[in-house]
C-alpha cells in the first residue's frame, strides 16, 4: 500500500469483477495522474462501465486493489464519494422531475440549504444554456440537453475527479461538440476526468492518455500518438463511380499502399489501411493515371474496429446485443471529422 | 466504419457554421468556467434526517408530476370498502353480531367490525407498491448517481418510505370517509381514530422494509409484485380482518392470532371501538423486529447492488 501516492487520481492493480460465470473485469491495472483527461477505449461489453463503477465505489471489486485520489475503495468509499462525480452511460437523472428540480435534489443531498440549492441550480442551468427548459420535465429533453443537465448535475460542487461513462454515445454531432467543449473547460479548471468511449476519434480529441480495454483486460496503454503509431495512421477510403471498376482500383491500391484492401459491402467502396507515416499520394496518383472515375475518397482515422484488428489481430466481437450501436457508430463517425483532409475527387 | 475526415462532398450540410458559433461557444466556455465552485467550497453532505426528507420531497414531486400514480390509493380503497361492505356484510354481519339475522341490519353491525379491518388490509396492500416503485427506480441511471453521492446511504430508502406515508394517509382518509358514509361510528371518537391512524402508519413503515428487501433482491417489478402478493394474501386473509378468529377451526386460531396483522388490527379496534383485546407491546415488538431484520438486509443489498 505504501507505493500509492495521492498525486495520482487513480491507481489500481489487478481489479477483478465477476457476474456469475462471466468475468467482466479480469485484472485491470491503471495509473492515472491528477489533472487532464484519461480515456478508456473499448467496445461494448469490454468492461469499461464495470471498471468505472468499481472506481466510483458503486461496485465492490472481487479482487485487486484500487486507490482513488489517495483513498482505498474498500476502506474509505465515503471519502471518495465526497470528491468524485459520476455521469453514467444512461442519463443519471430523474426523468419525471424538471431540470431545476433535479439539480435542487442533488444540491440538497450534497448539503446545500433549500435556497442555496435552488440558486446553484439556476446558475448551472444558465451556464449550460438550459434556463429555458428549467421547468420542463427531463423526459421531454433532447438527448443533448439531457447530457448537459447530467454534467451540470455533476458540478453542483466541483469534483476533484469526474467519471464520464460514454458521454457522447447516442447524441447528435452538434451536442457532442458541445459536450467536448464542456469537458475541455472542466479540465482547464483543474478537474481530472476519466471518460470511457467507443470512439477512437473521441479519445484522440480529448484524452491525454488512453487505455484500450477488451474482454476485461487492458490490451494497450499510452498517449493517442503512441497508440496510433501502433495501429497505423488510418485508412484511405475510396468509392469508385462504377462498381465494375472496383477490382481494378483494389489492385492499384494493393500495389501502391501495399496493405490488404478491404472490399466493403457497398459494391463501389474500398478501404486500404495505411501504415504509420505512409502517404496516400502515390495511391491517388496511380488511381488518377489509370483513368478510373472516382466518386469520393477520404482519409479516416482508424476506427475502433481497425484499432482492435491491429492490437488483437481479430475484429471486435460485440458481446452486448445493443441494437442501436451500429447507428450510433455510423452517425457519430460521419460527423467526427477532424484533422487534415487528403483531398477531393479528381 | 472509419471515422472519416470528410471530403467536401460529404461535408455539405454538416457542421455548417462553425465560425458563426465560435464566439458563442467561447462565451459558453466562460459561463461554465465562471459557474464552477472552488473544489474546497462544498457543504457538508446531507445527514440522515435532511437526506431522508430530501428523498421524501422527491417522492412528493413525483406525485405532483404523475398524479395518476395516486389511482391505487384512491380508487382501490374506495372499491374495497364498498364491495366488502355490501357484498359480504349481509352474511358476515349475522355471524359477527351473533343474532343470525342477515341483510341491512347485519350490514350495519358488520361495518363496525369490518372498517378498522379493511383500513389495515388496504394500507398493507398499498405498502407493496413501495417495493415495486423502488425496483423500477433502481433499474434507472439515477440510482448510480444517488449511490455515488456522499449522502447517508439509507436515506434513499427511508425517504421513499416517508413519501409513501403521504399515500397511506390519503388512502386511510378515503377508507374512513367511505366507512363513515356507510354507517361506521367509532366509539373511540376522533382521538381514537387518530391514534389508530398513527399506529397503522408506523406499522406500515416497518412492514415496508420487507418489500424494500424484495425490491433489491428480485430482478423485475413483476417479480416483486408476484412475491409481495403471495405474502400479502395469507397475511391479510389469515387474520381477524374479515371474520372473528373464534369462527375458525381450533388448529388455525393460534396461527391467526400470532399473525402480526391480527395483532395490529386488534389494537386498531381497541383505539377505534373502545374495546380492550389488543396488545400494543406485541405490536411494538413486531415493528422493531421487522425493521431490525429487514432494514439491515435491505442496506446490505443496496450497497452491493450491481
Amino acid at each position: 500500500m505504501s507505493s500509492y501516492s495521492s498525486d495520482l487520481a487513480i491507481e489500481c492493480r489487478g481489479l477483478v469483477k465477476r457476474f456469475g460465470d462471466n468475468t467482466a473485469v479480469d485484472g485491470v491495472d491503471l495509473t492515472i495522474p491528477r489533472g487532464g483527461i484519461y480515456g478508456v477505449l473499448g467496445p461494448n461489453g469490454a468492461g469499461k462501465t464495470t471498471t468505472i463503477r468499481m472506481l466510483a465505489t458503486l461496485l465492490r471489486p472481487d479482487g485487486g486493489e484500487a486507490q482513488v485520489l489517495g483513498h482505498d475503495v474498500f476502506a474509505e468509499p465515503k471519502t471518495i464519494r465526497e470528491k468524485i462525480a459520476l455521469t453514467g452511460q444512461f442519463a443519471s437523472l430523474d426523468e419525471d422531475l424538471t431540470g431545476l428540480e433535479n439539480l435542487i435534489l442533488l444540491g440538497r443531498l450534497l448539503g446545500f440549504g433549500k435556497n442555496a440549492a435552488r440558486e446553484r441550480g439556476w446558475d448551472l442551468l444558465e451556464a449550460f444554456n438550459l434556463a429555458d427548459a428549467a421547468d420542463r420535465q427531463v423526459k421531454k429533453y433532447s438527448g443533448g440537453m439531457r447530457r448537459r443537465l447530467d454534467i451540470a448535475g455533476s458540478l453542483m460542487v466541483t469534483p476533484e475527479l469526474m467519471f464520464l461513462d460514454e458521454p457522447t454515445t447516442g447524441i447528435d454531432p452538434r451536442s457532442r461538440n458541445q459536450v467536448w467543449d464542456i469537458i475541455r473547460t472542466l479540465v482547464a479548471g483543474g478537474t481530472t476526468i476519466l471518460l470511457t468511449t467507443q470512439y477512437l476519434e473521441e479519445a484522440d480529441q480529448l484524452a491525454d492518455r488512453i487505455a484500450v480495454i477488451d474482454h476485461g483486460k487492458v490490451i494497450a496503454e499510452g498517449t493517442p500518438g503512441q497508440l496510433k503509431a501502433q495501429v497505423g495512421a488510418g485508412a484511405l477510403k475510396v468509392r469508385v463511380e462504377n462498381p465494375a471498376d472496383r477490382e481494378t482500383a483494389a489492385h492499384i491500391l494493393e500495389t501502391t499502399v501495399g496493405s490488404n484492401v478491404v472490399r466493403e459491402k457497398d459494391a463501389a467502396a474500398l478501404t486500404a489501411r495505411l501504415g504509420q507515416g505512409a502517404s496516400a499520394t502515390p495511391a491517388l496518383q496511380a488511381l488518377e493515371e489509370s483513368g478510373i472515375a472516382i466518386e469520393t475518397f477520404a482519409m479516416g482515422q482508424p476506427s475502433l474496429d481497425e484499432v482492435f484488428l491491429a492490437l488483437t489481430g481479430k475484429p471486435v466481437e460485440a458481446e452486448d446485443t445493443e441494437t442501436t450501436e451500429e447507428d450510433h457508430d455510423a452517425g457519430a463517425s460521419a460527423a467526427a471529422a477532424g484533422g487534415a483532409a487528403a483531398g477531393g475527387a479528381s | 466504419m472509419s471515422n472519416e475526415i470528410n471530403t467536401g462532398l460529404v461535408n455539405n450540410g454538416r457542421n455548417n457554421a462553425p465560425t458563426a458559433t465560435a464566439g458563442a461557444e467561447a462565451e459558453n466556455a466562460d459561463a461554465i468556467r465562471n459557474v464552477l465552485l472552488p473544489t474546497e467550497q462544498r457543504p457538508t453532505p446531507a445527514g440522515p434526517i435532511s437526506g431522508s426528507l430530501t428523498y421524501g420531497w422527491r417522492a412528493m414531486l413525483k406525485i405532483k408530476h404523475i398524479p395518476t400514480q395516486l389511482f391505487d390509493v384512491t380508487v382501490f380503497p374506495l372499491m374495497m370498502t364498498v364491495m366488502f361492505t355490501f357484498i359480504f356484510g349481509g352474511a358476515m354481519g349475522a355471524v359477527v353480531s351473533g343474532t343470525g339475522e342477515t341483510g341491512g341490519v347485519a350490514i350495519s353491525e358488520y361495518v363496525q367490525f369490518f372498517i378498522p379491518g379493511i383500513f389495515v388490509q388496504t394500507l398493507i396492500m398499498i405498502t407493496m407498491y413501495t417495493g415495486m416503485t423502488l425496483n423500477k427506480d433502481i433499474s434507472k441511471g439515477i440510482f448510480d448517481r444517488f449511490r455515488s453521492l456522499p449522502t447517508w446511504r439509507p436515506a434513499q430508502l427511508v425517504g421513499a418510505l416517508l413519501g409513501d406515508q403521504v399515500r397511506y394517509t390519503l388512502a386511510g382518509v378515503i377508507i374512513l370517509g367511505v366507512g363513515f358514509a356507510v354507517g361506521f361510528r367509532p366509539e373511540g371518537g376522533l382521538e381514537g381514530v387518530v391514534a389508530a391512524f398513527a399506529l397503522l402508519l408506523v406499522f406500515s413503515f416497518c412492514l415496508s422494509w420487507i418489500w424494500t428487501t424484495f425490491s433489491l433482491l428480485l430482478p423485475t417489478e413483476e417479480a416483486v409484485m408476484g412475491v409481495s402478493m403471495t405474502l400479502i394474501f395469507p397475511l391479510t386473509f389469515a387474520s381477524n380482518i374479515f371474520v372473528p378468529t373464534q369462527t375458525m377451526p381450533d388448529w388455525l386460531q393460534p396461527v391467526v392470532d400470532a399473525n402480526p396483522v391480527s395483532v395490529v388490527v386488534a389494537s386498531i379496534r381497541d383505539f377505534m371501538l373502545g374495546t380492550n383485546e389488543g396488545n400494543l407491546l406485541v405490536v411494538g415488538i413486531y415493528c422493531v423486529v421487522l425493521v431490525a431484520v429487514f432494514a439491515p438486509i435491505s442496506m446490505y443489498l443496496y450497497n452491493r447492488k450491481s
